[in-house]
């Protein structure tokens, strides 16, 4: 049995005020049921209904009362029905007490596991809160969630109440609300137990965790603020980035009747010499070589273990520092917390104490740290103060990673202030924009909880995935489903937002024009299309004039080449076959490419020509392995040759073999239907034949 | 619009993201840099010593400027092609037979070629055999018609031949303290000779070369640019006041600037920022922030240490086939294989039909420190393509700055759609020099799944958590009066393992035998804090945390570690003891350890110190090992 298998029980409310966001209960649920299947498979689930017409529970049979609380499936491991169940959840009829369902949710988790598996029993409650909690027969609503929550502690169970507040209802009752607001929130300060509201759809399928990852500690130790003092701590990451599932390669060449079949696809990566391609060459007969400009050094592992920088593990303070130094972009990767030592009184006051002092004077502590021995390299960051305002909560530390002087690139762009007058925004429009920018709020505010917090939003492209597993794994030709509806809030403005802001979006609108440029040729590159780093055009672009800077390259935006012309046959080519903005220039220019080596080598008198024709067609043949057009140059250096025996023009080919030239091959370009070796030898063996 | 498929992106992890890369540069967008070094007797003149600076001549400061470039050049960007040239030389090394110009090279290197190792060491001490080798002398004297600098020009120029203008970028990079090249010729003389040198220059950028200029300057002495090299380098009459703020005083001064030059900017992506419904702008995205990782690593024949190829294969891990690269993938979900299409996969990840999209604003407040999964992304406008972008985007960046909001914007590219935020920033100069551009950061979102409740993990709800008092906090705060660290940047700090990384390959580039000794400039500064003053806050805020228990919590959390080893030692002792019952040869050798229990046979392992893992048959066959021995 996996070592962290959790028992969940989950509690929905299913009361006519739910009926409005179940499908999004039943989405968020069976997404948890999902990830479950395929990352904890030994976890254990209940699913525990409430406001229902029928009752079914043991403590109803038990004891009594309890009504409306129905057991839709006991605590047992995970598997296809439950995800299919929580997809169709039944609605109920009844306004259901969460109190109870909580107790009987309880129940199960006791009865099944009695003291074990601490801390590793959860019970998630989703409820609007709208529904009034039943009077108890022995002291006030009060001692009932106090005794729950003893028994909570003493069973190590862990709550987690999702309350849903979207827009009220008109028949709301707010005393109830109230009230029950007051005795959701007794449970944090009593026991494990955490109570998160949430106003929308979206937040709701952010709110729970729909995938438990074990948090693992990186470095467990001394946080040295100097030799004199170290305090006692252990760092985790607070954030990390769920990856998108890694999927496998499919192979079909098994047949259809094995039923045993992996369908899997080994990647093998084997060492060849350039020369010699037909000898693999073992591992002991290989050495890393590290490049230093054009050199390439060889050092064996061993050797470059013995010299490379080793640093110590330790986590030491180099001193304090204002906020201020410290840019918010310069963060680098996910976020560290840094926790006392659990249980280290000390430790936790001296945490506790920095980090408070910390938020007081606006500091930031810069660190040094190289979390385990043998890393092979030190990191610098700043550790930031997270105060705790639950009082069962120690305070902490986040830890960003900063950059070092190699990893910042600093260039150089112009002052919005010296940019022509054209471009500045004039006041009505900067007014406009003041308004378009306050009414667009997506903050907190006295009545509205902060939209799209990143800690209660979903992912929406994993959400679609596990949606259309689950899809494919019911019809395996089912397509891609549309983004769902609640998942598109996140990556599309909120309509009704805007609709509601309209006046000022649309003085806003009117303010401004935007206009293609119309100096811009029709076939230049199309906006919008996305393009990767490096690509040649970068260097067409130049914004404005930039003043503080020298810089005369900006002349070289010249006409754009069309064709191939005779005073600089290469360079008109690589401009050619490079040109993005049609596919068709790359067929152009290998076209005008060949002629041009075809009529080369005709007018060639004794050969005079045929050195231009080959430096021609090795620019060509560069151009044709860049652009992966190997066929095409293949195609065309058999059409050559042909052509040459043809004429008497043998002495071409004889050059062209001499120099070692030949085709492309499928090392060079995939696309390729020359072999290695054929392309070796296709001007040795291709004279002899016929 | 639709946006262009790309299998390779869709399965692309973060090592390969294009954003990434976009750091270190590869041979299709390399530079041609010519570096023109004035060598006149002027240069060689002592700078007038200021401060503590060493008394060191305008030619020490340009030639360590190049050397500190080029070294960054070799690391960065490898493909860059570079020569070196002086002019008002005693001797002419240059294939165009001009006097007064040098071309400096070494080994079988081409004039302008790769930067090499061996480059930049005879480089760096190349002024030991300057005088005699190459020699000073002023190139342009009354009464001659020899013009060094024309002559300078003209060889970089055709030095910069090689290569199309379309496929590199070519400067040239002039270091001299003479600001009036001319000023001893007269009359018809000076103009004609002014005015053929200008020419050249502008022939010169005509072919697309740009000409920088890195004037050396003396405190208290003005670098006139309008006398000449302004009408070289072709900038305006308001610009040039501008021009000289921007060149500092110092050598270290000279160093950043050309640092900040030598890399021009690259765009990483153009992007449509759409706004509202039917209002779009136009931004480009660059990478300023990227960790710098040590350059790719080859595998070579260890005989030969020629480079090997790579050859990657399919095959059908069922039938042992050689197959094409598959294009379907698959998911093991319920049971089933669940299949999915390349294209099928794109599709999923295509959750947005916009690249940027405005979603909102929200106070600065609501960004907080664990908001930051990845390096940051700067945005600047442009009008390229839509006229009225930079306006909009100016008149956004203000309201933002103004108003203390960052937008929230759906960034969904397909390799790597995310929730981002787009943090206004004002542009920071420092005495005339930018620190900070002004434009966007985007800052990329966790989403609810990426972030972890740690500090709920050890609660413990029978006691409260120890929140420190008010005493306490104060002694915190002035030990951290005491430690600070007064204007920290983070770019005071290089990376220790990339230096050493590139000093010993330096080192061994040049089969040298002698590592250097790198200097980890981010270990703590231990000096600072023997300092009595510090030792008394840090005592004081320690008293107050700990009182007099300090070594005592120390010790007793180390002796919860060192109870566990006891426990494990006693379990050795015993171990040993119960083993001793048996005769182990005996028992192997008749067959009869079978019939022991495993507990047992642990026993034996235990002292022994051999693993415990695995299956009886297992452990039986670990004994017999161990005791053939």
């Amino acid at each position: 049995m996996a070592r962290n298998k959790e028992a969940l029980v989950v509690l929905l409310d299913v009361g006519p005020s739910m009926h409005h966001i179940l499908p999004d209960v039943e989405k968020i649920c069976s997404i948890l049921a999902q990830k479950k299947l395929i990352y904890s498979k030994y976890d254990e689930v209940g699913v525990v209904l409430f406001g229902t017409e029928e009752t079914e529970n043991e403590v109803a049979k038990e004891v009594g009362g309890y009504g409306h609380v129905f057991v839709l499936r006991n605590i047992k491991v995970v598997d296809g029905d439950l995800v299919e169940a929580l997809k169709k959840l039944p609605r109920g009829t009844f306004c259901g007490d969460f109190l109870d369902a909580i107790v009987v949710g309880m129940d199960m988790l006791i009865k099944k596991y009695g003291l074990t598996n601490k801390g590793k029993k959860r019970m998630c409650l989703i409820t609007d809160g709208c529904s009034e909690i039943k009077d108890s027969h022995e002291g006030s609503k009060e001692d009932q969630v106090n005794i729950i929550a003893e028994q909570f502690t003493r069973y190590g169970l862990k709550l987690e109440c999702i309350v849903f507040r979207g827009s009220l209802r008109p028949d709301a009752n707010e005393t109830v609300m109230a009230e029950n607001d007051r005795i959701l929130n007794v449970f944090p300060k009593k026991t494990y137990a955490k109570t998160i509201y949430v106003e929308n759809p979206t937040s709701l399928l952010g709110a729970i965790k729909t995938r438990n990852i074990f948090p693992v500690t990186i470095f467990r130790g001394d946080l040295e603020i100097s030799p004199q003092l170290k305090i006692k701590v252990w760092v985790y990451k607070k954030s990390s980035e769920e990856k998108f599932p890694t999927l496998k390669k499919y192979s079909d060449k098994a047949p259809q009747t094995d039923k045993f079949a992996t369908h899997e696809v080994k990647v093998d990566y084997e060492y060849k010499n350039h020369e010699n391609s037909i000898k693999y060459v073992p591992p002991d007969q290989r050495i890393k070589g590290y490049q230093y400009g054009p050199q390439v050094v060889p050092i064996s592992s061993d050797e470059w273990d013995a010299v490379k920088f080793k640093p110590d593990k330790g986590v030491k303070l180099l001193g304090f520092s204002d906020a201020s130094n410290i840019m918010r972009h310069h963060y680098m990767k996910d976020v560290n917390i840094f926790v006392a030592e659990p249980g280290d009184i000390g430790a936790t006051l001296a945490v506790s104490a920095l980090a408070r002092a910390m938020k007081e004077m606006d500091k930031v502590a810069i660190l040094r740290c190289v979390w385990r021995q043998g890393q092979g390299n030190v990191v610098i960051g700043a550790l930031t103060p997270n105060l705790s305002d639950n009082d069962l909560v120690a305070d902490s530390f986040f830890f960003n990673i900063l950059p070092f002087a190699e990893d910042i690139r600093e260039f150089t762009f112009p002052s919005f202030s010296n940019l022509p007058a054209s471009v500045q925004p004039d006041d009505d429009q900067q007014l406009a924009t003041d308004n378009f920018v306050q009414m667009l709020d997506l903050g907190p505010s006295n009545n509205q909880q902060e939209e799209l917090l990143p800690d209660f939003t979903p992912n929406p492209v994993l959400e679609r995935f596990y949606n259309c597993l689950e899809l494919k794994a019911q019809n395996p030709d089912a397509m891609v489903p549309p983004l769902d509806k609640t998942i598109r809030r996140i990556t599309e403005p909120d309509a009704e937002l805007f609709a509601r802001n309209k006046s000022i979006v649309d003085a806003f609108r009117r303010r401004f024009e935007v206009k293609p440029n119309p100096k811009l040729k029709k076939s230049s590159k199309r906006l919008g299309q996305e393009k990767p780093s490096g690509s040649d055009d970068e260097k067409v672009l130049h914004d404005f004039p930039t003043l503080n800077v020298i810089d005369t390259t900006g002349i070289k935006t010249a006409a754009q080449v069309e064709k191939i012309g005779d005073l600089t046959p290469i360079q008109d080519f690589e401009a050619l076959i490079s040109r993005r903005d049609s596919p068709e220039w790359v067929n152009k220019a290998i076209k005008e490419m060949s002629n041009k080596i075809y009529d080369l080598i005709e007018d060639s008198y004794r050969g005079d020509n045929y050195p231009k024709a080959l430096e021609l067609l090795e620019a060509l043949r560069r151009g044709c392995i860049l652009e992966q057009e190997p066929k095409q140059f293949n195609d065309f250096m058999r059409l050559l040759c042909g052509f040459c025996k043809k004429n008497d023009l043998q002495s071409f080919c004889d050059l062209l073999a001499s120099k070692g030239f030949s085709l492309i091959s499928k090392t060079e370009a995939a696309d390729s239907d020359a072999s290695d070796e054929e392309a070796r030898i296709f001007l040795i063996k291709e004279p002899e034949s016929e | 619009m639709e946006m262009e498929l790309d299998p390779d992106e869709v399965f692309r992890d973060d090592e390969d993201d294009p954003e990434a890369e976009a750091v270190r540069e590869s041979a299709s967008t390399k530079e041609l840099s010519v570096y023109l070094v004035d060598a006149s007797p002027r240069m060689f003149l002592a700078q007038s010593p200021s401060g503590h600076d060493k008394d060191e001549s305008y030619f020490h400061v340009a030639i360590n400027c190049v050397v500190a470039s080029l070294k960054t050049q070799i690391i960065n960007r490898s493909y860059d092609e570079v020569a070196i040239c002086f002019f008002n030389t005693r001797e002419k090394k240059n294939l165009q037979g001009s006097d007064g110009v040098f071309v400096f090279d070494v080994g079988d290197r081409e004039s302008l070629d790769r930067p090499t190792a061996r480059l930049i060491k005879e480089l760096s001490c190349l002024e030991e055999t300057f005088a005699k080798e190459i020699g000073s002398q002023y190139g342009i004297v009354a009464g001659s018609r020899e013009n060094s600098l024309y002559n300078a020009l003209w060889v970089a120029q055709a030095l910069l031949r090689k290569g199309s203008a379309k496929t590199a970028d070519k400067r040239l990079l002039l270091f001299t303290n003479e600001d009036d090249p001319f000023g001893k010729m007269k009359g018809a003389y000076k103009a004609d000779m002014t005015r053929t040198t200008l020419q050249r220059g502008k022939d010169a950028q005509d072919l697309g070369i740009s000409i920088e200029l890195f004037p050396l300057i003396q405190p208290n002495i003005e670098f006139d640019v309008s006398l000449f090299y302004a009408d070289l380098i072709g900038i305006e009459d308001d610009d040039i006041a501008q021009f000289i703020s921007g060149v500092g005083e110092r050598f270290e001064d000279m160093k950043y600037q050309l640092r900040k030059r030598m890399f021009k900017k690259r765009i990483v992506r153009r992007l449509t920022f759409s706004i509202v419904n039917g209002l779009s702008i136009e931004v480009n995205t660059y990478a300023l922030v990227r960790p710098l990782v040590p350059g790719s690593v080859v595998w070579l024949d260890s005989v030969t240490n020629q480079p090997l190829k790579i050859e990657r294969s399919f095959i059908c891990a069922d039938t042992g086939a050689l197959v094409q690269e598959p294009t379907k993938r698959f998911f093991p979900y319920k049971n089933m294989n669940i299949k999915f299409s390349v294209e099928e996969l794109a599709d999923i990840k295509r959750v947005s039909n916009d690249q940027l999209r405005l979603l909102g604003f929200k106070p600065l407040s609501c960004l907080k420190d664990y908001h930051n999964l990845r390096p940051s992304t700067f945005i600047f406008p442009t009008d390229q393509e839509l006229i009225g972008s930079t306006t909009i985007f100016i008149a956004l960046h203000r309201s933002m700055l103004r108003l203390q909001r960052f937008a929230v914007a759906y960034y969904g590219i397909s390799s790597h759609p995310r929730l981002v935020a787009l943090i206004a920033q004002d542009e920071i100069k420092d005495v005339g020099v930018q620190v900070e551009p002004p434009g966007m950061h985007m800052i990329y979102l966790p989403y609810a799944d990426d972030v972890r409740h740690i500090e709920e993990l050890h609660l413990s709800p029978k006691t409260l958590a120890h929140q420190a008092s008010e005493e306490q906090i104060n002694r915190a705060a002035a030990l951290m009066k005491r430690m600070d660290l007064k204007d920290f940047s983070v770019c005071q700090l290089g990376n220790p393992a990339l230096q050493r990384h590139y000093g010993i390959l330096q080192a061994l580039a040049l089969e040298e035998d002698d590592l250097p000794e790198i200097k980890d400039e981010t270990n703590p500064d231990e000096e600072g804090l023997s300092q009595p003053g510090v030792v008394k806050v840090i005592e004081q805020f320690k008293h107050s945390i700990y009182g007099d228990r300090y070594e005592s919590s120390r010790s007793a959390s180390d002796e919860k570690r060192s109870e566990a080893s006891k426990k494990r030692k006693a379990n050795a002792e015993n171990a040993l003891k119960e083993c001793e019952n048996y005769d182990w040869a005996e028992l192997a050798s008749s067959g009869k350890l079978m019939s022991l229990t495993v507990a047992d046979l642990k026993c034996y392992l235990m002292a022994r110190g051999l693993p415990l893992s695995g299956k009886k048959e297992d452990l039986i066959g670990r004994i017999k090992m161990d005791l053939r021995k």
